[in-house]
């Protein structure tokens, strides 16, 4: 039953972020800002070969530098779980996870081979510096293109991850006849995730074989469960505290290698221990993976398309098989009766690449929409109009309903806002001056997700909230949807109520991901709400000659700190009175939110964009300037339009940088990523970025969750490439199918 | 990052005396790129001499020829915000404002910009072989990821580029550099500063060992309007040119007088070619006059896997710059469309 909501003041109204002031004037903590009486600091050592055996490590003379405490590596590293499966995380995919220091094996270029610990940062900086380590280097292969023929199809599929479906009637023939045929070769490069918080974790020694571990992380009860299971320590002893995380985008999704560092550490020296990653060290870890496609689309001379053939084949490392859905967005979004949609790995002797905001869909979704701009062209049909013809009203991978979809709005209100009617098609015909103006558009969908979250709501006599949930809050905006989910509850004003994050002690959550957390955490402090709301009105009617007597719970209103009679707000009983008429002086409940499992079996859950691009290049040098997008999301109820739009444009900036910009360049020979620093890692800065506009269409969904919600983190980033890659085709004429698309490709 | 001890300098002879005792010593001014490369564990000095304190050193001021002299330890922020460097060699103004960001520009000093080393991504990397943080490791850029390197000049040794801004501009203003050390002072034409790898890619400058910038004097110029900083590179602001071109024009008439330009990006040391400017002399500003300049100076040019692409935007941007400054249009810092 979908809940009842009182009387909405903050959702759907923009509110700015309830810990905006705490992060501008650093009251927030981060996980390397806690610190304890005992603190010592540990630096990574990391390989510098991609491939091989670790003959000898000299710690002598980091040993011997002051302040040095220990230093750790596979020939001394204390016991830890010896089955594989101890290591595997929440959301690990098959395989055998990354063990640090677990033997005289380098599988990677920068795997973690030593930690210096030490008194300071500085004295274990110091100390890494003069350990010297010797390897046996093997031949390693980190190149994509030289393993593509021995590509294949996981034999196991990543859970969460649906692989792509069985191929739908006979692709390859209906090309074959089609009279509209395009196809082209698609690369996306490798990308890391750089937040602006390195990965880092604080564990506090507590005594008594407890420790209070702060790891930047998107999920705490992650971080706990991995810790007691490699460490074999009673959960009870492991308490994970990260109330603030200074961006995830996936990269916090899976422990990274300084909480078992960290941890191990503090274990061995009986002290509190932090470990901080180096901005260089994050590129020793996870990142968004290399990826090579081909699209062939085979279509009649109105557009309407007879066969979709969508493959990919995406890098992993040789110890698991990292997947994400890379081509199933093309047979989801168009009706067509021949799909064949693959997905391949090919292992490296890379680290295991993992979720990058959207994984795996801005990266399918530029190979398929710039395919359909190809046939626009192709056919002469103009970009929407084609998408319009080849609409779909259900899930066709799935055989299942959608439970909403304003993809159809969107196109709409988005072009009229844009003012895409004006559009030439012609390429290379509208230009100003030096630079050619091309106009761009493509369509973007993402899951939209419900996922078992639960959550508390406390509520004291003095009318002042308390909700509390696991989940963290990697800047999305949590505490402030949640804050304005309890508010509303009881009418009350958002200073009255608190939420509290990111805590293992708090009730259960999954990791924040997949842009679930707003319909699953809201749905659950919604019903928590609720059933506080429930015992105060019984309370309240109890109380002597309460006005409520006979009232039922959904006549009445909680507002002002009273509950009233919604026909009659004169007839009401206050907090307060209700709770002392009840005999206490606070209420408490925690629910569970639940998917319902029939509408999942009935329905596919998406959020859906389309996004409009303007590029003004200057095509003698090769130069792209971004200067106008609109985007139009269908994203279901809007809890917040301002934390809505800034996830939004955020996912869109990311956007122009994946198109544009944004490359970890991998040197062959050495097997090692090279450019590992924000100088020469290119993410856009303000230069990059001009005029955006979001606008969120109206969508009315109960059947995705119950609150109405879909979710917003991921779903600005997924059409955007595809979008300027199309706008450059039209203001140059020129199909660059290779992203980033930097100054030489232009030119080339 | 290693240990080192820290002086802070009385006067000039006391870091140069100090600067020369001892080879593993470092002069130190802004720090931002010093303190990065210790970071890094690819400079280890033995000692930094702080010569932030030195006296005198910070001033901008007047030459008895008429030019303008600027102190080593004037930041890149007030000598591109300096009313007489804006007056009289805007072009030094807008290669600065092209450069970094407001935060470095106000920290980074006029010496430490001359002395700032490649962006080299093996050169800052110490879990790689690189021939001029170690010389005889050899160079993994040539074979390797060299999207950045040098199209010019380089050598088997080393295809490194320098990656100021500003040093764009004061080759083309043919500025000198005043040095000061153990044998005394010197004046260092601009040109023979920084030198091409060869065979000691260690080496980035022709100082000797112990000697340190005090000043770089500008000659007087009459480029007036007639000058562009053009920089291209991977994102609109915030990063380091792939190509760039400073250019500086005397028009006389319709027809060019006096021109300079240099290159950014593309070899170890601003590019300058004194013959391609004279092929411009007397002639007509025209596209194919600008072309034909840019010809010669990348006749010689070799390029590698990612950055062959260099030559043939040195070449446009060439054409491009040239017509910015003959036209008197100087390209915007802020304003990103190119004219
Ligand atoms: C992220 C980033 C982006 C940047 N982007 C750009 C850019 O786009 N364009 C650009 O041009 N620059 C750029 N820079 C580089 C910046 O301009 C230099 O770091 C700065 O100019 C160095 O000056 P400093 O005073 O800080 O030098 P320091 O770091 O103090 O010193 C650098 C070197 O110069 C030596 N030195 C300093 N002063 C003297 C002296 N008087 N005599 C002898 N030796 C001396 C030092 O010993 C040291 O070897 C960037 C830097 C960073 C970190
Ligand atoms: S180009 Fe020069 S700095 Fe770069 S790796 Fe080669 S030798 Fe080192």
């Amino acid at each position: 039953m979908p809940p009842i909501p009182n009387a909405e003041t903050h959702v759907g109204s923009p509110r700015s972020r309830v810990d905006g002031r705490a992060k501008v004037t650093g009251g927030a903590r981060y996980s390397a800002e806690f610190t304890a009486p005992d603190l010592a600091h540990g630096y990574v050592v990391n390989s510098t070969v991609a491939k091989g055996r670790i003959t000898g490590i000299d710690t002598a003379a980091a040993l011997a530098a002051p302040g040095v405490l220990a230093v750790f590596t596979h020939e001394n590293r204390p016991r830890t779980a010896w089955f594989s499966y101890k290591y595997q995380d929440e959301v690990a995919p098959p395989g055998t996870p990354f063990r640090p220091l677990y033997d005289d094996k380098v599988v990677y270029s920068g795997q973690p081979v030593a930690l210096v610990v030490a008194e300071s940062f500085d004295a274990a900086r110091h100390g890494a510096s003069l350990v010297r380590v010797s390897y046996q280097a093997e031949a390693h292969e980190t190149d994509l293109t030289s393993r593509m023929g021995e590509a294949y199809e996981p034999p196991k599929k990543r859970s969460g991850i649906s692989p792509p479906p069985k191929p739908r009637g006979d692709a390859p023939g209906a090309y074959a006849d089609s009279p509209v045929k395009v196809s082209g070769g698609y690369w996306a490069a490798y990308e890391h995730h750089n937040p602006m918080e390195p990965h880092a974790t604080t564990v506090v020694w507590e005594g008594g074989g407890k420790l209070l571990v702060h790891d930047k992380n998107q999920g705490v009860l992650n971080a706990q469960s991995y810790v007691s299971s490699v460490f074999g320590l009673g959960k009870d002893d492991v308490r994970v505290v990260t109330p603030f995380v200074g961006g995830g985008f996936g990269s916090g999704l899976r422990p990274q290698y300084q909480l078992f560092l960290a941890v191990m550490a503090a274990l061995e020296l009986r002290r509190s221990v932090r470990v901080v990653l180096t901005r260089d060290q994050m590129f020793t870890h996870v990142y968004r993976p290399n990826t090579f496609q081909t699209v062939k689309l085979g279509a009649n001379p109105d557009g309407t398309l007879r066969s979709i053939q969508h493959h990919s084949v995406t890098g992993t490392s040789q110890f698991e098989d990292y997947q994400e859905v890379v081509v199933n967005w093309t047979g989801t979004l168009y009706h067509c009766d021949n799909v064949e949609l693959t997905q391949k790995l090919a292992k490296l002797d890379t680290y295991t690449p993992g979720d990058m905001r959207a994984p795996g869909a801005p990266t399918g979704l530029f190979a398929a929409e710039s395919a359909m701009d190809e046939l626009a062209y192709a056919t002469g049909v103009d970009p929407i109009e084609l998408r319009l013809k080849n609409y779909t009203e259900h899930d066709e991978n799935e055989g299942k309903q959608f439970s909403s979809k304003e993809l159809r709005a969107c196109y709409e209100v988005g072009a009229e806002r844009f003012g895409w009617s004006e559009r030439n098609p012609e390429p290379r015909s509208m230009r100003e001056g030096r630079e050619l103006i091309g106009w761009g558009m493509a369509s973007g969908a993402w899951e939209a997700q419900m996922m078992k979250t639960s959550a508390r709501a406390v509520l004291t006599a003095d009318g002042k909230l308390e909700v509390a949930c696991a989940t963290a809050d990697i800047g999305t905006g949590t505490y402030t949807i949640l804050t304005q989910i309890g508010a509303d509850a009881f009418g009350l004003r958002m200073e009255d109520v608190t939420t509290r994050l990111g805590d293992t002690t708090l009730p259960y959550s999954p990791v924040e991901g997949g842009s679930w957390t707003a319909a699953s955490a809201g749905t659950a402090v919604q019903l928590a709400c609720e059933a506080v709301r429930e015992k105060l009105f019984k309370h309240a009617q109890k109380a002597s000659g309460s006005p409520l007597a006979g009232a039922k719970l959904d006549a009445v209103s909680f507002a002002g700190g009273r509950i009233e009679v919604t026909a009659d707000p004169d007839r009401f009983v206050t907090i307060a009175d209700a709770m002392r008429a009840g005999g206490v002086d606070r209420l408490e409940a925690e629910e569970t939110a639940n998917p319902s499992k029939i509408d999942q079996l009935r329905y596919t859950g998406y959020t859906h964009s389309a996004i409009f691009v303007e590029v003004r290049v200057d095509e003698e040098l090769g130069v792209v300037r971004v200067t106008r997008v609109v985007d139009a999301v269908a994203a279901g109820k809007i809890l917040n339009p301002k934390t809505a739009r800034s996830q939004v444009v955020g996912g869109i900036v990311w956007g122009i940088g994946m198109a544009l910009e944004e490359e970890t360049l991998p040197d062959h020979n050495l097997g090692r990523f090279m450019n590992h620093n924000l100088a020469e890692y290119h993410v856009p800065v303000a230069a990059d970025v001009q005029g955006i506009e979001v606008i969120f269409v109206d969508e009315h969904d109960t059947k995705v969750s119950p609150i109405g919600v879909k979710g917003l983190g991921e779903i600005g980033i997924v059409g955007t490439a595809a979008a300027i890659a199309n706008a450059i085709y039209h203001a140059t004429g020129k199909r660059i199918r290779d992203m980033p698309i930097t100054i030489d490709k232009v030119l080339g | 990052m290693n240990r080192f001890s820290y002086l802070r300098a009385g006067d000039v002879a006391e870091a140069a005396r100090e600067a020369a005792a001892d080879p593993a010593a470092r002069v130190i001014a802004g720090g931002t790129n010093l303190i990065d490369l210790m970071k890094y564990d690819v400079e280890r000095p033995s000692r930094l001499i702080d010569i932030t304190r030195l006296p005198g050193l910070r001033a901008i001021e007047e030459t008895a020829d008429g030019g303008l002299s600027i102190g080593a330890l004037a930041s890149n922020t007030e000598v591109a915000r300096h009313p007489e460097v804006e007056r009289r060699y805007p072009l030094l103004s807008s290669t600065i404002l092209a450069g970094a960001t407001p935060q470095l520009r106000n920290a980074a000093s006029t010496g430490g910009n001359l002395l700032q080393r490649t962006r080299c991504y093996y050169f800052y990397d110490p879990g790689t072989p690189c021939n001029k943080r170690e010389p005889g490791t050899g160079c993994p850029a040539i074979g390797g990821v060299n999207r950045i390197h040098a199209v010019l000049g380089a050598s088997e040794h080393c295809i490194a580029t320098h990656p100021s801004d500003m040093c764009v501009a004061l080759a083309a203003l043919e500025a000198v550099v005043r040095v000061s050390g153990a044998d005394g002072e010197r004046g260092i034409p601009f040109a023979d500063f920084h030198r091409l790898p060869g065979d000691a890619p260690e080496r980035d400058t022709n100082l000797r060992q112990g000697e340190i910038v005090t000043a770089v004097e500008l000659p007087p110029n009459s480029f007036g309007q007639h000058h562009t900083y053009l920089k291209l590179r991977d994102r609109h602001s915030y990063a380091f040119a792939l190509v760039s071109v400073a250019a500086g024009i005397e028009m006389d008439g319709d027809r060019i007088g006096r021109v300079r330009f240099a290159l950014g990006g593309v070899a170890h040391k601003p590019w300058r070619d004194p013959e391609a400017e004279a092929l411009l002399q007397g002639r007509p500003a025209s596209a194919e006059g600008f072309a034909a300049a840019a010809e010669h100076v990348l006749r010689g040019a070799i390029g590698h896997k990612h950055n062959a692409f260099k030559i043939e935007l040195a070449r446009r941007a060439i054409v491009r710059a040239l017509g910015q400054a003959a036209a008197g249009t100087p390209q915007s810092q802020t304003d990103k469309r190119i004219q």
